[in-house]
């Protein structure tokens, strides 16, 4: 069992809500998934420039890197520093020079890249997950989360949700995938590299790969419902996208709520019931093999 | 008449009390305010109160009810009135899956849609869905009536038992071993009095609508399949 959030905002009015309204449904899934959290949060990017996350031992790590990276691209790198993470922005051209530095480096790691993505996961309580990035006061236009209870592999901070795979891309997931070893295998050809063993990565992976061949994020989540095999509700995001997908069985459980505001997910609707308009809103389970998707202009 | 605030209270203590009443209790009337999605409100319920629920339930709710009238007047979760025993459980908004499941007796009437798996494992309840109903339902059921207003989704009635299905709309496709039957007087007397409790004795007739059962292949020897144990 884990527990999945997402939402996406139609209004900017919102966006400066959008971490507590997020926080409040991930704290609520900790019933769900104790274990690790994690939550991706679409924010303010800047024309030409990349945000990379990274996660080190603490932020005197952090900032040592931070600064070493800055004399390797020759400029002082802009970031922020939230507990274990640290957000960098840097010109797009310097991104693999800057990936290329992070991976040689022993005392960091690379979690995600986007223009507008930042992502953060840990083991712990969901609820303290989120308190130690402060999400309650990110703002964004959309974001997704994850509370896991670890079923397939280890409880660590690596294999915690969401998985990254491509710019300003990230997945969630609930369930478990049969034939990822299979499909990764076949990823790997193609070029595609992972970071763990676990399934999830694998499905954030071929849509990745699927949007890099040309397809749009509908069109590659509607080819996984004949690539991936197993139980999942899936939640993606990518820079200006939302999308839904549940197995052809609908294995696991999914409730959404849409408004003029916004459009909702959650596991369970406990995890919506705080939202503001919920009352209103027009309440419905996304049908299985069915491929819901938003995107904002 | 009690009220129960949830937003308040804790979801034990009400349904502590409930679990309490005496079969000849006077509070036979409960309001419970402020759901918010909690799972298990009002399980195991064996008095013939009414219990009134104002706004959305999460999963199980009106679960293993004996006697008791609940009325949900938003959506229900996962499971609900699962395995009942007897009294009603109606709910005003959608249903999720599997509601009804396993129900053994009374009666579970849905205003709007319900989601895959509704009636699974039927043992006896009687469900009646206004709107439509997800793929997979009534799978395995063995007994009680399950109808439907609207639509059934993919493979209704797979590996059925002995439950009738009743469809007014469309069905996507059957599942293993359901077929569809000829509605006899008794069945056609059954299905009205299903309807006359579910209070549409006078805005839907019985003969609009299609019945499906087991066409009895998959749970009978057949000297054909003898190699097969």
């Amino acid at each position: 069992m884990c527990g999945i959030v997402g939402l996406f905002l139609k209004q900017p009015k919102l966006e400066p809500e959008l971490g507590a309204m997020l926080s409040d449904m991930l704290a609520v899934m900790s019933d769900r998934g104790p274990d690790s959290a994690g939550f991706a949060v679409y924010g303010d990017g800047a024309r030409g420039r990349v945000k990379l996350t990274v996660s080190g031992a603490n932020e005197a790590v952090l900032r040592e890197a931070v600064a070493e990276l800055g004399r390797a691209v020759g400029e002082d790198l802009p970031a922020t520093f939230r507990d274990t993470y640290a957000v960098i922005s840097l010109p797009a051209l310097k991104e693999q020079q800057a990936r290329s530095s992070i991976a040689a480096r022993m005392d960091i790691s690379f979690v995600g890249a986007g223009k507008r993505m930042e992502l953060y996961k840990e083991v712990g309580l969901p609820q303290r997950v989120a308190q130690r990035f402060g999400l309650v006061r990110m703002e964004g236009s959309h974001g997704i989360g994850h509370t896991r209870m670890a079923t397939e592999s280890a409880v660590t901070t690596r294999g915690a949700h969401p998985f990254s795979t491509g710019l300003d891309q990230c997945l969630v997931h609930n369930g478990s995938l049969s034939n990822h070893n299979g499909v990764r295998r076949v990823l790997q050809r193609e070029g595609m590299t992972f970071e763990t063993e676990n399934d999830t990565e694998v499905a954030a992976g071929y849509l990745s790969w699927k949007i890099r061949e040309g397809a749009s994020l509908k069109e590659a989540l509607t080819q996984s419902l004949a690539d991936l095999d197993g139980f999942y509700t899936f939640v993606v995001g990518t820079e200006s996208g939302f999308a839904v997908l549940r197995d052809p069985i609908s294995c696991k459980p999914a409730v959404m709520a849409e408004t003029d505001d916004y459009v909702a997910f959650g596991s369970e609707y406990r995890a919506l019931a705080m939202l503001p308009g919920v009352d209103k809103a027009h309440l419905f389970e996304p049908r299985p093999a069915t491929v819901y998707a938003w995107e904002r202009g | 008449m009690s009220n129960v605030d949830l937003g308040k209270a804790p979801l034990r203590e009400l349904n502590a009390m409930l679990h309490a009443l005496a079969p000849a209790t006077n509070e036979t009337h409960w309001i419970v305010t402020n759901p918010g999605g909690k799972h298990a409100i009002a399980c195991g319920v064996d008095a013939p109160v009414t219990i009134d629920i104002e706004g959305h339930v999460g999963y199980y709710c009106g679960g293993m009810n004996k006697r008791a009238t609940i009325l949900v007047s938003g959506n229900a979760g996962v499971g609900v009135a699962e395995n009942m025993m007897s009294g009603e459980v109606r709910v005003r908004g959608d249903a999720s899956q599997a509601a009804g499941a396993t129900g053994c007796g009374g009666l579970l009437v849905i205003d709007g849609n319900a989601s895959a798996r509704c009636g699974i494992s039927m043992k006896g309840i009687d469900i009646v869905v206004k709107g439509s109903i997800g793929p997979m339902s009534a799978f395995m059921a063995q007994a009680g009536n399950l109808v439907v207003l609207g639509d059934a989704g993919e493979a209704l009635g797979d590996s059925i038992y002995e439950a009738r299905l009743f469809v007014r709309g469309n069905v996507a496709s059957l599942g293993a071993d359901c077929i569809e039957k000829e509605m006899s007087a008794e069945d056609k007397s059954i299905l009205r009095s299903v309807l006359k409790r579910a209070d549409l004795a006078d805005s839907v007739s019985p003969n609009d609508f299609t019945m499906f059962g087991s066409a009895r292949r998959l749970y009978h020897f057949h000297i054909d399949n003898v190699d097969a144990y």
